[in-house]
């Protein structure tokens, strides 16, 4: 079953420039999207745009059906609706994604809250497991702490934990590991991993490292200026590129020596 | 840290946060004793005060003592009594200023800030043109509408505050607004009261708060200069501005009837000053993070 089908998207700003083009993919349910591009190539407002959250002064056309909905020129109310039940995000900057003066557990609790209704106690209890399943040590203590008393890597396993909160049909990762260091890099990936495959959540990843969208997703679509350039399963990316820019993106990511082997994606 | 390190004037380059800290924390004190003097004179005047405000029994242009600790005005007023009940009204006009500029400013400082494209577009429109429009003509519209009462005056001045209120906390707004934990909150479903409740008021009021103490400030110089002008508290309210007026005719022979209000004025806003200049550091966020 389809569960976010993407069909001619173009997103424009109001002073006529197009930094999404025409673009078309689809996500079925369970499935995992990688989204791969270099820095400006439009992934982040592909993924806002899912969302119905472009910014100011920018628009979209075409159709994006988000579990049956049409996201596109949909009303804030039905957005709202959809937001967070059908599809929820992680962004890619763990000091911006969580707000610097409420203690973690209230941002937490606020999703869960929302979405089961729980109440004091019992409200409290869910966000301690939120918080553990997310494989945080002392989530009593992290639930008090505000975001810049815990770690950059703990703040962006926090920002996972109130993503999954919602328990959303599609969570969309937003360069998620960008910012953190190699080894727990290594491990907020497994983490994510885990987490989506025993929830059985489609995920959307994105990332300009195709090691990392390689160790998370099955297929990949490739970007570049606000375009699709190729699609294929991750091991055929890598392995065979047809795209000549495909190409210089997989060999860059060798010179690179990226932190996860390439190899492994084969 | 020692008493010399936080009075010594030239300091060494390097200042540890430490030592910023306990500078402001004196700033606050000493804005707190300064602007504390004439809360205090204000707070004691609701209860007492040495001689009703129209008694003329003093005699004119009495000299300081003998029954009046400043002496007395041209009609034989206490002047010691005025300043009192000055003190009062130049509290009364910062805090009614304030609060309707705060509650004005804020709410449509927020609404703007939410509301994209042409809503926005109106109240800013709209809060140029206030903030262009000079507050003594505000205050002479009012006073022609309604009459010279310090309700007046107060409206006038919160009036024209609450349009600075409400740029300020609308770019303020808009700057969280921006951050990915409100996507983030907005696509888990938070309400739009839920976001300023939660993340959009107590991300900005620590600026607010000092925008407010220095609107404080500036209130209780509006509220004199327009009772100056006779725009303010009727007599036998006694309003700092007024007591200058009236005193200024006789300033060369009895100069305590301008003085004493002047030094007043002068105390309670650079009081208040300090306090908001205390306040920045206290509350500001990265500041505080630092110390965490
Ligand atoms: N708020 C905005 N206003 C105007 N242009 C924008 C805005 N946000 C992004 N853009 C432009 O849109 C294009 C695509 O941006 P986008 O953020 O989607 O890139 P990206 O692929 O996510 O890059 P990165 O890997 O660096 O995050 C860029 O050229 C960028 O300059
Ligand atoms: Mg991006």
């Amino acid at each position: 079953m389809t569960l976010l089908d993407v069909r001619g998207l173009t997103v424009r700003t109001t002073d006529g420039r197009t930094l999404v083009d025409d673009l078309s993919f689809s996500v079925a349910s369970g499935e995992r999207l990688g989204l791969i591009g270099e820095s400006g190539s439009g992934k982040s407002l592909t993924t806002l745009a899912v969302l119905g959250l472009l910014p100011d002064g920018m628009s979209a056309t075409g159709s994006i059906e988000l579990a049956g909905t049409q996201i596109v020129g949909a009303p804030e109310k039905r957005l709202t609706a959809v937001r967070g039940r059908d599809a929820a995000v992680v962004f890619q900057e763990p000091l911006t994604a969580l707000d610097p003066l409420m203690r973690v557990g209230r941002q937490i609790a606020e999703p869960l809250r929302v979405r089961t209704g729980l109440k004091g106690d019992d409200l409290e209890r869910a966000v301690a497991h939120a918080l553990e399943q997310v494989r945080l040590p002392e989530p009593e203590r992290i639930a008090r702490a505000f975001p810049h008393e815990i770690s950059g890597g703990q703040r962006q396993r926090v920002a996972l934990a109130m993503a999954l909160a919602c328990d959303p049909k599609l969570l969309i990762a937003d360069e998620p590991t960008t910012a953190l260091d190699v080894s727990v890099q290594a491990e907020m990936l497994e983490l994510i991993d885990t987490l989506v495959r025993e929830r059985e959540m489609a995920v959307l990843f994105v990332s300009h490292d195709l090691a990392v969208v390689a160790k998370v997703t099955d297929r990949a679509l490739v970007m570049k200026d606000g375009r699709a350039v190729e699609e294929g399963a991750v091991h055929t990316i890598v392995g065979a590129p047809r795209e000549e820019y495909t190409r210089t993106l997989v060999a860059s990511a060798r010179r690179l020596e990226s932190a996860l082997d390439l190899r492994s994606a084969r | 840290m020692t008493q010399a390190d936080v009075l010594s004037p030239v300091r060494p380059k390097k200042t540890s946060p430490g030592t910023r800290r306990n500078r402001r924390s004196a700033t606050l004190v000493v804005g707190c004793v300064l602007a504390g003097l004439v809360a205090l004179l204000a707070l004691v005047s609701l209860f007492w005060l040495p001689y009703p405000t129209d008694d003329t029994s003093g005699g004119r242009l009495a000299g300081p003592g003998g029954g009046h600790l400043l002496g007395t005005d041209k009609l034989g007023r206490d002047l010691f009594t005025q300043v009192m009940t000055g003190s009062r009204i130049a509290v009364e006009a910062g805090l009614g200023s304030v609060l309707i500029a705060a509650t004005i400013g804020v709410t449509l400082g927020v609404l703007a800030a939410f509301a994209q494209g042409w809503l926005d577009d109106t109240v800013s429109a709209f809060l140029d043109i206030l903030i262009a429009f000079p507050t003594l003509l505000l205050a002479m519209l009012i006073v022609a509408a309604r009459s010279a009462t310090l309700g007046s005056a107060v409206l006038a001045i919160g009036l024209a505050q609450s349009a600075v209120v409400a740029r300020l906390v609308r770019i303020l707004a808009k700057r969280v607004l921006a951050h990915d934990y409100i996507t983030a909150a907005r696509t888990s479903g938070t309400s739009w009261s839920r976001t300023v409740a939660g993340h959009v008021l107590p991300n900005i009021w620590p600026t607010l708060v000092v925008n407010l103490a220095l609107q404080f400030g500036l209130a209780v110089l509006a509220e004199a200069g327009l009772s100056y002008l006779g725009l303010g508290a009727p007599p036998p309210n006694a309003s700092w501005g007024r007591m200058l007026q009236e005193a200024q005719a006789t300033f060369t022979t009895a100069p305590v009837g301008a003085l004493a209000p002047g030094i007043l004025l002068v105390l309670l806003v650079i009081g208040v000053n300090l306090i908001a200049d205390g306040l920045r550091d206290t509350l500001d966020p990265a500041t505080r993070r630092r110390r965490a």
